[in-house]
């Protein structure tokens, strides 16, 4: 691969890392240091990226942020158990191959019509290209499709740690040398190498072959400026006092003992519930009432609500 | 500048981070890519190609702060020398005089471009004036040490008198001697005045023997000391070694998990699923071209462990909680009660208090009193029976010493029958078991396995071989 080639294609966005803080900026994705230098890697390296953190940080919404600000197509493959070369590369069209064997049925007797041995037949057959295994009979499935994408496209596997071992074993050929190989048409390479994004929730350790192929990037929980700067962004009717009391007491709640933290996501759904119900301020027995907002089990919401006072209070002193 | 970014990664790699030759292509190219220019970009940007996982990251983090101060300082310190008297490696300018120098163990001429003296030179260095310069007396001194090789933080002293020799120390010493012998107070002033000089070099040697050490070592040392560890006996660790052994506790159990996490199903090749085929293949007409085969699910481990809290085995039990404790988010299905005298159910605080906590609550709960190993199989049969099922392992950890109670053999034996497997772990040796009140004897048939576990290596093997069972 040539450095300069490589360079011309470069898109504005991706052209250093402030650019890609303020590409993703425009998108409504507020970039630590840390996730928008793994996107100019990404790119310049060639080199796809693993996420790794909990859930509701925004990992998934990395990748459709930078879809959206390069203006490319974001191909998502979700990982499931059981997923395999069929869902995730290609298929053959069988239907299609059927209904085409029996509509050339007669063409085909035609064409081997006048041979007199069977041997002859079949010598006249395999004449002709192999239609049914072709291009036309293939059913391209989300990494082949990312792999055919003439303007580039962001590809996003998603809960990589979902699937199964031997499908990670498969991804290695896409990941490193961005080809996939059909045994009965050749090696499909792309036109020009998508921007492939993984994540993974930790749920099972990612063995090391697939592991050294990718940058890696480590998302936690932001800290209370980032979060209040994201919460601002997504939801921009919120007040800049409830804002602020809200964000100190998801912190608090971070610090306690309890099985599912709150994350980004359960922040901004917080906030887009107090603006519902009108609220410019946080009161504990209105924190009690909305509490299974940010909190989804059963253990930990009776474990918060029974501190809430503290929380408040506590959140507050850290704020000032 | 290639060379910093190998010796670099030379240090990720002692200090515990596996880096590749590919990763380390990647670094070479990152480099390119982001440039030296910005500390913050390079560190973050090199952050990502080398560190493939937190823990990677965090070592990675610490050390580029460590690595790269460091290599800024000796930057700086070649642009000063190079300023001063050219070329430091080729020429040394007016040095000549210096060779013929009638000092005795005078090894490699006078550090720096100053000429005359090296007791002379050795004195300006100390004095700090030039700091640039003394930064590079010692990388090269360090340099010709071979101080990078340090493993034990007790060999800085070895590596500090080495630097010292080769910077020309025995020159200034030989001076200091021949000064004290003089015995008039001209000398002892002199003497006085070297004896500075010596002080602040092996000030400054020593200081970058540490930073180096911190580089290279720190971690080798670790390693060693945790190897060591492993093979202590629970019974002989002080209470230094607890939080040591809290971090090899964990790592271990993490290892464990991962072994044991993957696979929780297996392909039943053979047995055709009719139902999920004939579904999967409606879109071909029914024509099976997806052959769905049978899959059979495993039993997730799970785990009861019984413990004997009393105070002979107290210790042992500490680590085996801590153990089962951080495989519990992974693999396990645990329940865990503490018995001396009566029994108790102690999951619910060893889930929800910090450790330490827990486990003084359950001592104070249940430690004290004697021992009585057949009242405890009673009440757990009695009491929890139900929590006991045929995809349970019964794992008991104690010595068998019961204060010649009855050991209700007849209780054990229908736990053993209720349960899948029965493991029990003795912190005593083999040669012990049933000597004075020991009954392990008697209990030992019903186990389907009996064995000592007094290390934290014992302590894996065993629970290998226990998640072994249900892979």
């Amino acid at each position: 691969m040539t450095d300069g080639a490589k360079q011309k294609e470069t898109p504005a966005g991706l052209a250093s890392v402030e650019a890609v803080t303020q590409m993703l900026a425009g998108t409504g994705y507020i970039a630590t240091p840390e996730i928008a230098t793994a996107v100019y890697l990404a790119h310049h390296l060639r080199k796809p990226v693993l996420i790794e953190g909990p859930a509701g940080v925004g990992k998934t919404d990395l990748a459709r942020s930078v879809a959206l600000g390069l203006e490319q197509p974001l191909i998502r493959m979700q990982c499931y158990e059981g997923l395999d070369e069929s869902k995730a590369l290609y298929e053959w069209k069988y239907g299609k191959q059927l209904l085409y064997t029996q509509i050339l049925k007669d063409k085909i007797g035609h064409l081997v019509e006048d041979a007199d041995s069977l041997d002859e037949a079949l010598h006249k057959l395999t004449g002709f290209q192999d239609i049914f295994f072709s291009r036309d009979f293939l059913e391209p499935r989300p990494l082949l499709k990312a792999m055919e994408q003439s303007t580039g496209s962001v590809l996003l596997i998603d809960e990589i740690d979902k699937s199964d071992e031997e499908f990670e074993a498969l991804l290695l050929e896409v990941l490193s040398d961005y080809q996939v190989t059909v045994p009965e048409i050749g090696t499909i390479a792309a036109q020009v190498p998508p921007l492939v994004v993984l994540t993974s929730n930790a749920t099972r350790e990612l063995g090391d072959a697939l592991k050294r192929r990718c940058l890696h990037l480590h998302i936690d929980f932001p800290d209370a400026d980032l979060e209040a700067r994201i919460v601002r962004t997504r939801v921009p009717e919120v007040t800049e006092r409830l804002l602020e009391r809200l964000v100190d007491f998801v912190q608090a709640v971070r610090g306690e003992n309890i099985r599912k933290l709150p994350s980004i996501s359960e922040t901004i759904d917080w906030a887009r519930t107090l603006i519902l119900l009108h609220a410019d301020s946080l009161d504990p027995a209105l924190v009690r009432s909305t509490l299974n907002v940010i909190l989804k089990r059963q253990s930990d919401i009776a474990e918060v609500a029974g501190k809430v006072e503290a929380l408040l209070v506590g959140g507050d002193k850290a704020g000032r | 500048m290639e060379r910093t970014l190998t010796r670099y990664i030379r240090a990720l790699r002692s200090a515990g981070a596996g880096v590749s030759t590919t990763e380390a292509m990647d670094a070479a190219r990152t480099v390119d890519v982001v440039g030296w220019a910005d500390r913050g970009v390079l560190k973050t940007a090199l952050g990502t190609v080398l560190a493939k996982s937190v823990e990677e990251k965090a070592i990675h983090d610490q050390l580029f702060e460590l690595y790269f101060s460091r290599e800024a300082a000796s930057a700086a310190a070649a642009e000063g020398q190079t300023g001063e008297s050219g070329d430091p490696d080729t020429g040394r300018p007016g040095d000549g005089e210096a060779g013929a120098d009638p000092q005795p163990g005078d090894a490699d001429g006078g550090e720096g471009g100053e000429g005359g003296d090296p007791v002379e030179a050795l004195a300006a260095l100390a004095q700090g004036k030039n700091p640039g310069q003394l930064a590079m007396a010692l990388e090269r001194a360090g340099a010709a040490a071979g101080v990078d090789e340090i493993r034990f933080a007790t060999q800085s002293g070895y590596f500090v008198r080495k630097m010292m020799e080769t910077m020309g120390v025995e020159a200034l010493e030989a001076r200091l001697m021949e000064a004290l012998s003089r015995r008039t107070p001209e000398g002892e002033a002199e003497a006085e005045g070297l004896i500075g000089t010596r002080s602040a070099l092996q000030k400054q040697a020593r200081a970058f023997v540490e930073a180096r050490f911190e580089i290279y070592g720190r971690s080798a040392q670790d390693a060693f000391m945790n190897e060591i560890l492993a093979e202590r006996s629970f019974g002989a660790l002080g209470r230094s070694d607890t939080e040591r052994m809290r971090a090899l506790v964990e790592r271990m159990a993490k290892r464990l998990a991962v072994r044991h996490a993957r696979r929780r199903k297996v392909k039943d090749r053979g047995r055709l699923d009719v139902r999920r085929t004939l579904r999967a293949n409606a879109g071909h007409d029914g024509v099976p071209f997806d052959i769905v085969w049978k899959i059979k699910r495993k039993d997730r481990p799970k785990i009861v462990a019984v413990c004997d809290v009393s105070g002979s085995v107290a210790q042992y039990v500490r680590f085996l909680l801590l153990f089962l404790h951080a495989l519990k988010e992974k693999v396990t299905d645990l329940e865990t009660f503490a018995f001396s005298a009566h029994l108790a159910d102690v999951s619910r605080p060893l889930e929800t208090l910090p450790f330490e906590t827990a486990m003084r609550a359950i001592v104070d709960e249940v430690g004290s009193g004697g021992t009585d190993y057949g009242a405890a199989f009673l009440e757990l049969d009695r009491d929890f029976g139900e929590v006991i099922d045929r995809r349970t392992t019964v794992l008991v950890l104690g010595d068998g010493r019961s204060n010649y109670s009855n050991p209700r053999l007849d209780v054990f034996k229908q736990i053993a029958d209720q349960a899948k497997r029965l493991v029990w772990l003795c912190p005593e040796p083999a040669t012990n078991w049933g000597s004075g009140d020991s009954c392990l004897l008697e209990y030992r048939p019903f186990c389907t396995l009996l064995t000592q576990c007094s290390t934290v290596t014992d302590l894996e093997r065993a629970l290998d071989e226990i998640l072994m069972a249900y892979d």
